[in-house]
């Protein structure tokens, strides 16, 4: 199949709350797809509803040709979350070697990863003494190793240095020239830019979906700022 | 089942312990200082010290345990990391055995320590093996392992899995016939008590101490509750959420 993650009629309760009232949306493969939306627009659940750990009223999700949540997916998705989940009481090196023994192969070394991620002088800090920039980085780390296919990234580049994001950014496309998928979510819209595919979240619904120049000409702006606002007020 | 992935997860979190020494320093010298003041406690009645100190040795792993395991996998669940390890190929299974080789190991040297300073300076007679009394502290510290991991799915904070221990284990220490015999007190205690795992794992040491009784039915019942608990255990660790 060309799309690497497919959603149909996709409905989430959390806590009486819908957070997804019935999300139908499609990545095509090869790509890297944005999220964009403000905090609360469902970002987060529809991609914890991908990688398999969120329960759903209904509705199915389809990653790479394979039910979500399937054992087959386990090497194949790498996942980044805002929480940054590792473990805070051992060494940036401790934690990226964990990870990559659980995953078995990995396509880019440990070593390589810490060069990606601008880590390499904190290898034998604890992860507890790390900045908040820099545990974001080595939540990073963690989630490109193995060999994903997908690499769901939930704002990975909140609080970075421009020339950090820059660099992220470009590998970000170097690893879909590659074939893999990003999909990659942000509140920061001037991102939304560097992508491919651009789906524009509210209340759990896609307001729009696009390149960012066919949303431009489709709405007559030139800032996805004011792309977001345009499409918000014709509803 | 992968050995690789079994193997990683307990050095990944005999790492975490290594990278806080103060803990592993409480856990060795605690025991040995409270097995120390028992002694001299109880200089006057040295009969005492031989029935209760023989049995601390196999509660001690287990306390330390069950303490470590309900707040170590409580941080799993709240840091997000035990979802993200889910999401892995690791299985439930696999994530257990994991901690249960990394705690069976701490709970080794423990052992060997805490009983060779009882068994030592202290002058703790025994009429069984050492060797048999360091392997039933690691099966008390599996034990305990193995009641924290499934207790703290109940717990939210911390702090209310730290409350646990009283709750939990503390009643189980009473009626289990460390400080007063077991045919001493009510029936119905008696009874309940047949139902808990601390029971069983004071008796065994106390055959060993005293050299009467079967070791292995004991060892048996520990071996039973152990597996009852880590597939409980196990059942508490979703993949899924709401």
């Amino acid at each position: 199949m060309n799309e690497s993650v497919q959603i149909t009629n996709l409905r989430v309760v959390r806590n009486g709350k819908i957070i997804l009232p019935d999300l139908t949306m499609s990545v095509e493969r090869g790509i890297v797809a944005g999220l964009l939306g403000p905090s609360g627009s469902g970002k987060t659940t529809i991609f914890r509803s991908i990688v398999g750990v969120q329960e759903a009223e209904s509705g199915t999700i389809t990653v790479l040709d394979r039910p979500s949540g399937a054992k087959e997916l386990r090497t194949k998705i790498g996942y980044f979350t805002q929480s940054a989940s590792i473990y805070s009481d051992l060494t940036c090196l401790e934690n990226l070697h964990y990870f990559a023994r659980l995953l078995g192969d990995t396509e880019i070394s440990v070593e390589e990863i810490l060069d990606l991620v601008d880590l390499r002088r904190n290898r034998k800090q604890i992860a507890s003494s790390l900045s908040g920039g820099e545990r974001a980085r080595l939540a990073l780390a963690t989630a490109l190793l193995g060999k994903p296919e997908l690499l769901i990234l939930d704002e990975p580049t909140v609080g970075l240095d421009p020339v950090l994001r820059r660099d992220l950014w470009d590998l970000f496309h170097r690893l879909s020239d590659q074939g893999k998928t990003l999909l990659i979510s942000s509140h920061v819209m001037d991102e939304a830019d560097r992508c491919d595919v651009l789906y524009l979240l509210r209340d759990g619904k896609v307001l729009a979906n696009g390149t960012p120049q066919g949303l431009k000409e489709q709405t007559g702006k030139a800032d996805m700022e004011d792309v977001f606002i345009s499409l918000v007020e014709k509803l | 089942m992968s050995i690789r992935r079994i193997w990683a997860t307990a050095q990944r979190i005999l790492s975490q312990l290594r990278h806080d020494p103060r803990t592993i320093a409480l856990m060795i010298l605690a025991p040995c200082l409270l097995m120390t003041i028992l002694k001299y406690v109880y200089q006057d009645q040295p009969q005492v010290f031989q029935r209760v100190a023989g049995s601390l040795l196999g509660v001690f792993p287990m306390l330390v345990m069950f303490l470590i395991t309900s707040v170590a996998t409580l941080r799993e669940r709240t840091s997000g990391t035990l979802e993200r390890l889910l999401i892995l190929p690791i299985s439930r299974l696999e994530f257990i055995l994991g901690y249960a080789m990394a705690f069976g190991i701490a709970a080794f040297i423990q052992a060997v320590v805490v009983s060779t300073v009882a068994l030592g300076p202290l002058g703790l007679r025994i009429n069984g093996s050492q060797i048999m009394l360091i392997l039933i502290a690691i099966l008390d510290a599996l034990l305990g392992m193995a009641i924290g991991l499934f207790i703290s799915s109940f717990a939210k904070t911390e702090f209310q899995a730290v409350q646990f221990l009283p709750a939990i284990l503390l009643p189980q220490l009473l009626l289990s016939g460390l400080l007063a015999p077991r045919e001493s007190m009510p029936i119905i205690f008696q009874w309940i008590a047949n139902f808990l795992p601390l029971t069983y794992a004071v008796e065994a040491t106390k055959s060993v101490i005293s050299g009467v009784g079967s070791i292995g039915t004991d060892l048996l019942y520990i071996t039973v509750f152990l597996v009852a608990l880590l597939s409980a255990g196990a059942v508490t660790l979703k993949r899924k959420s709401k």
